[in-house]
């Protein structure tokens, strides 16, 4: 039983970890909303401008979560794990070697649609929701395991209900993290942080792209 | 491309780039169009005080083709790649886009491992420029945050407009033209803009029939060189607003936006006015109540009579050396802007804290149509004046060239001017003086746009205020 409550409890952690890490990358969105914030000398704005960021991220996890759904109706779990290690594995190779290529839109001048926008485009290019599929295939997958027979249209319910906890806990997280990025360098380090401790995340996104398509596989096994 | 800190030459804002250490070194472009067969090439200029060979050419990279004739170029990558909706601060300020203005071709100069050797990483041919950007005559190069954006003196025809077209960051593909909508926009030259306002500007030189073969008289009496500016919508790639100076306010070159990104102001310098010869600098600034943006005349610099007899052909019938203002640059506190009279043989600094109102802080007098004032260095009588100014980072050191484009020196300075570049040191509250123990004489090679290492005061774009 112990190993039961690890098992389905880990691909919850596994979405607060990843909001976290979204949240971290500043071409995700808390460098865009504390610009604004300068720019505009209004520091509500930068608290403002990370509300659509994070619906708009939000709304890529949910495509995910939506597309796991309709994937487990139609193929078998194994089947779906296997399909997800393969886009990711594809996608990761793909972003390791193009990790520095960005979608060009929009400019400085965003009102709060535009930033709904942009961040849904960008977590969207970038492989969001396709980083967090093990971890949403892992909430679906522990509903399969204890819907035995039967009883189908309860358990799709039930794990709707889930897939939808599971996005807002991870934007919850992003959205946690964003803020106190943001807060602190506003108000701790100021902008010159950037040219010391500003790693190279599109790089590392490649890299977690692999890892998880890793866990797809393991998963999958 | 480094992994865990940007590049080191990349600033959020302006007022951090004034602290970035002193260049050591210059690149600038040197020229041999319509002089001899030799091709262009970029001259790797020694400017740290204390090296052995300080205020020397260190190398020179030789063009593989003859008559390219260099005159803007830029870098690949700057502060910009640091701006919020699309960073790449990994990217490295490595290559520097070197466009030739009358043969249409591009080189990407690698600028490492060596700094001071600089090699030729790729070749665009004018072909392919033409062909994929629908544009010739390259010109201007900017770093934008998503793309390198260079404009063009010319169309595919002869006749059809200028404009800006876009190189890919990372592997130099010219990606197309830019604009959507131009309007009536024909002429084209410089350009450059307000990040956080999504607003580029763009200004008007010429067809490349009035420039290619020398100024010409006529069209210039007939004020037929360009007047106006024009203000772009940087994310529509729309044409918004268009402002003329007036028919005789000829050739509107150089644009300096402020640095600042909360400022909405920049300065524009008009070579010659048809009315009187006097040259003339532009603010441009949006108006708070409609968002519109408006002109002013803030600074004019009148023609200075002279003896028929000092002047060459072209000027003979005035009787006066117009100042021609053909370069001008601003500090990155937006404090200093430098005007170039190419001329007179003189370099303006103007203290423009208050840009409605600019007063001449210092001023420097070399070379010149009449005076052809000498440098403590030079032997005798120096041809050309002030022409590409750059500006250090932190705002304490300008240099500048004397060249301004083959055929047009030959008309100003008809008696086999060479090339030369010197360094003006400045106070800290205004006033400068040339350095007399830097001279740097390229013999009858001429010299145009310099670049200093890791970034100047004409190349970088911030998106965070200061």
């Amino acid at each position: 039983m112990g190993q039961d409550v690890i098992v389905s409890i880990v691909p919850w952690l596994a979405m607060l970890g990843f909001g976290a890490f979204h949240g971290l990358n500043p071409g995700m969105g808390w460098l865009f909303a504390l610009s604004l914030g300068l720019q505009q000398q209004r520091e509500r704005v930068i608290w403002l401008s990370l509300l659509p960021i994070a619906a708009g991220h939000a709304l890529a996890i949910a495509l995910a979560a939506m597309l796991v759904l309709f994937g487990t109706k139609v193929i078998s779990l194994p089947a779906l794990q296997w399909l997800t290690a393969g886009l990711l594995l594809a996608f990761g190779l793909y972003k390791l070697f193009n990790y520095y290529r960005h979608p060009r839109w929009v400019g400085m001048k965003v009102g709060l649609g535009d930033l709904f926008l942009w961040s849904f485009l960008m977590a969207t290019a970038h492989g969001a929701g396709l980083m967090v599929l093990p971890a949403l295939i892992g909430v679906a997958g522990g509903d399969v395991g204890h819907a035995g027979h039967g009883e189908h249209a309860s358990h799709l319910g039930a794990s709707g209900v889930n897939m939808l906890l599971a996005v807002i806990l991870h934007t919850g997280a992003m959205l946690l993290v964003m803020g106190g990025t943001a807060w602190i360098v506003y108000r701790k380090f100021g902008l010159a942080i950037l040219r010391r401790h500003w790693i190279n995340f599109d790089l590392i996104w490649a890299i977690a792209l692999l890892i998880a398509a890793a866990v797809a596989a393991m998963m999958a096994l | 491309m480094g992994l865990w800190k940007p590049d080191p030459s990349f600033y959020p804002s302006a007022k951090m780039a004034m602290q970035a250490p002193p260049e050591r070194h210059a690149y600038v472009a040197a020229l041999n169009y319509g002089r001899n067969d030799q091709p262009d090439g970029i001259c790797v200029v020694d400017l740290d005080p204390d090296s052995a060979s300080y205020g020397t050419v260190l190398t020179t990279l030789e063009l593989p083709n003859v008559g390219d004739e260099l005159h803007h170029f830029g870098w690949n990558a700057c502060s910009s790649a640091l701006c919020p909706f699309a960073p790449h601060p990994h990217l490295e300020r490595r290559y520097l886009v070197v466009p030739g203005i009358r043969s249409s071709r591009l080189y990407i100069v690698d600028t490492k491992p060596d700094p001071t050797k600089p090699h030729i990483a790729k070749i665009i041919e004018p072909e392919e420029v033409i062909e994929k950007s629908g544009y010739s005559r390259p010109h201007t190069v900017h770093c934008g945050p998503d793309a390198i954006y260079v404009s063009a003196m010319g169309s595919t025809d002869e006749d059809g407009p200028g404009g800006i077209f876009m190189l890919d960051h990372f592997s130099f593909e010219v990606k197309g033209p830019w604009e959507i909508d131009r309007g009536d926009q024909e002429l084209a030259y410089d350009f450059w803009w307000h990040l956080a306002e999504d607003v580029l500007v763009s200004s008007e030189w010429a067809k490349p029939h009035q420039f290619e073969n020398g100024l010409v008289p006529e069209d210039l009496l007939a004020n037929k060189y360009g007047h106006r500016l024009h203000f772009w919508d940087l994310r529509k790639r729309k044409r918004v607003q268009t402002i003329d100076l007036g028919a005789q306010h000829q050739m509107v070159l150089e644009l300096r936006p402020a640095h600042d990104p909360r400022k909405t102001y920049g300065f524009a310098g008009v070579v010659i006015s048809t009315a009187d010869l006097s040259a003339s600098i532009w603010l441009w600034q949006r108006s708070d109540k409609d968002g519109q943006w408006t002109m002013d005349k803030v600074i004019t610099i009148p023609a200075v009579p002279a003896e028929e007899s000092a002047l060459p052909p072209a000027l003979k019938p005035f009787g006066a050396v117009p100042p021609l203002v053909s370069d001008i640059d601003l500090s990155l506190d937006d404090r200093f802007l430098y005007v170039s009279c190419w001329g007179t043989g003189e370099l303006h600094q103007y203290d423009v804290s208050d840009p409605l109102n600019p007063k001449l802080a210092g001023k420097v007098a070399i070379g010149g149509i009449v005076n052809k004032a000498p440098h403590p260095k030079s032997d005798g009588p120096l041809l050309g004046g002030p022409q590409m100014v750059e500006i250090s980072r932190d705002g304490k050191r300008v240099y500048f060239t004397n060249s301004l484009y083959s055929t047009w020196d030959d008309q100003f300075y008809p008696e086999k001017m060479g090339g030369w570049m010197v360094k003006v040191n400045v106070q800290p509250d205004g006033g400068m003086a040339l350095d007399p123990g830097f001279f740097v004489d390229f013999g009858d090679t001429r010299v145009h746009q310099i670049r200093l290492e890791g970034g100047d005061s004409s190349t970088d774009s911030f998106c965070y205020p200061s």
